[in-house]
């Protein structure tokens, strides 16, 4: 059965129509791209299924829920995280208290707990900081811990917001462009750090890339979305060689 | 030397007024990017209900002969008019500025001033125009230190207050609310996704800011005994003055700006004739943030965008 199931999803905002008939069926553990230029729809996509936005018609479930009409706090208890295009970090905050805030969930004390400091609350944050700290390590910036997120590499940034969503425990982590703004050789580390976390986590990954190399390199299979509609599926190989994705998105662009 | 001393231990008194009350103002602004302008009225509407916890305590002891001594109805009628006022607060996010969470920023100002009123006004209309006493609950006890005049009241208020601001920075700081609180002031979109409810944030801050309004409201009253449904028109405007000097949304800069206010005008009425205290202070404080637009601990992301 599949992980995350999306069936003819559709959305107009106003007039416009971002989406429509949007199909997806990620199996758990498989790693999907999502691309298409610039405005295609894909960034909504996510908004629609993590429930930032409700979808105007279609059906969406997730291991069985249905995911219709849930705020996107609910979604993530169900096991969906997310990174975004444009770094939603919080500037001021450091690295280890992003991640221990995203455990918000996982950290069972109560207002009582929180307002006298109760043991309870010691033992849930001693336990929550050692996670926080195993996925600072997964995702290579231990050394920051304590440093503000706004001092920091945009590619560290990058890898916080990743450690940030894991920490939620998600089924299915939606990636929005995770190597936007990035060098060379942050990239490679990026590949190295996905494949890691999708071996140690078992997560499914949703991943929406405009560098072919990233994608074609880890994904099992590629959506192509262009003006909010899937023209093609596919395997890498498939997809690259695909004439309508060639005329479509990627012009008279070399496909590496 | 020793008046000057003497002047301190004023200014520490009415800085902790203005800094409870600003906290409020701060925290509110922090997280939903709009002042709360009925929180000076909600500092009256916690007064009034620490009126009648303490009434009723002092009713229940007499009826029932209990031996309680004043100071400990006293910290029961803290605890409970705070935990009492923080429902007020709540109530106030969920049927004022909940709606109102998308409209413009002008819509949620007037909410706070219309809530405001209507709080003003239906004390007014409940209990009438007279003026209430807060019953004492403690006497008074004047004692000297090196040529200071130090009374057991303004030792408690200036305690009390400090204690409740610092259990607040360990809150925000250390505990999950807090940290999720602090993540709201960056963004309303990332947080969700990490199985926050805004939904719940939103009046827990409300909440914890009306609670420190209504503490204000009781020390306030221990000294200066007099409630009426006006008391807190004058001192909310005046702690939303050191909310925005401290900084807008910044917790450490409105308390501080709080004790400073409190410093500014007591400093101004020992140099100046007593009628001439707001004058002074608040051409002091115009001309700071002449220098210091964004107040002392204002940051250039409290005026990011948000969605």
């Amino acid at each position: 059965m599949a992980l995350l199931r999306v069936d003819n999803m559709t959305h107009f905002f106003g007039g416009l129509r971002a989406v429509h008939n949007y199909n997806l069926v990620l199996e758990p553990g498989h790693i999907v791209g999502l691309i298409g230029p610039n405005g295609a729809g894909k960034t909504t996509v996510f908004n629609l299924i993590t429930g930032i936005h409700t979808p105007t018609s279609g059906n969406i479930e997730l291991s069985g829920h249905n995911l219709i009409g849930r705020r996107p706090h609910e979604t993530a208890a169900l096991g969906l995280g997310r990174t975004f295009q444009n770094l939603l970090l919080w500037r001021h905050m450091n690295v280890l208290e992003h991640v221990k805030t995203a455990c918000y969930s996982q950290l069972e004390y109560g207002l009582f707990g929180a307002f006298f400091g109760t043991p309870k609350r010691h033992r849930e944050e001693k336990r929550i900081t050692a996670k926080a700290l195993h996925l600072l390590e997964t995702f290579e910036v231990s050394e920051f811990r304590d440093r503000l997120v706004t001092n920091l590499p945009y590619g560290v940034q990058r890898r916080v917001e990743m450690a940030r969503a894991m920490a939620t425990n998600p089924k299915v982590l939606f990636l929005d462009e995770p190597t936007a703004g990035m060098t060379p050789d942050e990239l490679n580390r990026m590949i190295a750090i996905i494949r890691d976390i999708h071996k140690q986590f078992e997560v499914a990954i949703l991943l929406i890339e405009h560098r072919l190399k990233f994608v074609m390199e880890l994904c099992e299979r590629i959506q192509t979305l262009v003006f909010g509609e899937i023209i093609a599926e596919g395997a890498p190989e498939e997809i690259r060689n695909n004439p309508q994705v060639i005329e479509a998105y990627l012009g008279r662009e070399d496909v590496t | 030397m020793q008046l000057f001393l003497q002047n301190i231990v004023n200014a520490m008194q009415w800085g902790s007024f203005y800094a409870l009350i600003a906290l409020g103002y701060s925290m509110v602004y922090s997280i939903l990017m709009l002042f709360n302008f009925a929180h000076g009225d909600i500092f009256m509407v916690g007064s009034y209900i620490g009126f009648g916890v303490a009434t009723a305590l002092l009713g229940l002891t007499a009826a029932f002969n209990l031996p309680l001594p004043g100071w400990i109805i006293l910290v029961m009628t803290i605890i409970l008019a705070m935990f009492l006022t923080s429902f007020v607060g709540m109530f106030i996010e969920r049927v004022g500025y909940r709606p109102l969470r998308d409209a413009p920023r002008a819509s949620a100002a007037i909410t706070g001033l219309m809530i405001g009123i209507i709080l003003e006004t239906g004390n007014l209309a409940l209990l009438g125009a007279e003026r209430l006493s807060f019953p004492a609950l403690i006497d008074t006890v004047t004692f000297q230190v090196g040529g200071i005049y130090l009374t057991n009241k303004k030792i408690l208020i200036v305690v009390v207050s400090l204690a409740l601001m610092s259990a607040l920075h360990l809150f925000i700081q250390k505990s999950k609310y807090g940290m999720a609180m602090r993540a709201m002031s960056y963004d309303f979109q990332a947080v969700p996704l990490m199985g926050i409810s805004i939904n719940k944030i939103a009046p827990l801050t409300f909440a914890i800011g009306s609670g420190l309004a209504a503490a204000a409201g009781i020390l306030y009253s221990l000294a200066y005994p007099v409630l009426d449904p006006y008391m807190g028109v004058l001192l909310g405007w005046k702690a939303f003055v050191a909310a925005i000097l401290g900084g807008r949304g910044s917790i450490l800069g409105a308390a501080l700006a709080g004790f400073l206010l409190g410093f500014i005008e007591i400093f101004s009425v020992w140099i100046f004739p007593s009628t001439f205290r707001d004058v002074i202070a608040y051409s002091v404080i115009l001309l700071i943030l002449a220098f210091r637009p964004h107040g002392f601990f204002g940051q250039a992301h409290s005026t990011q965008l948000r969605l």
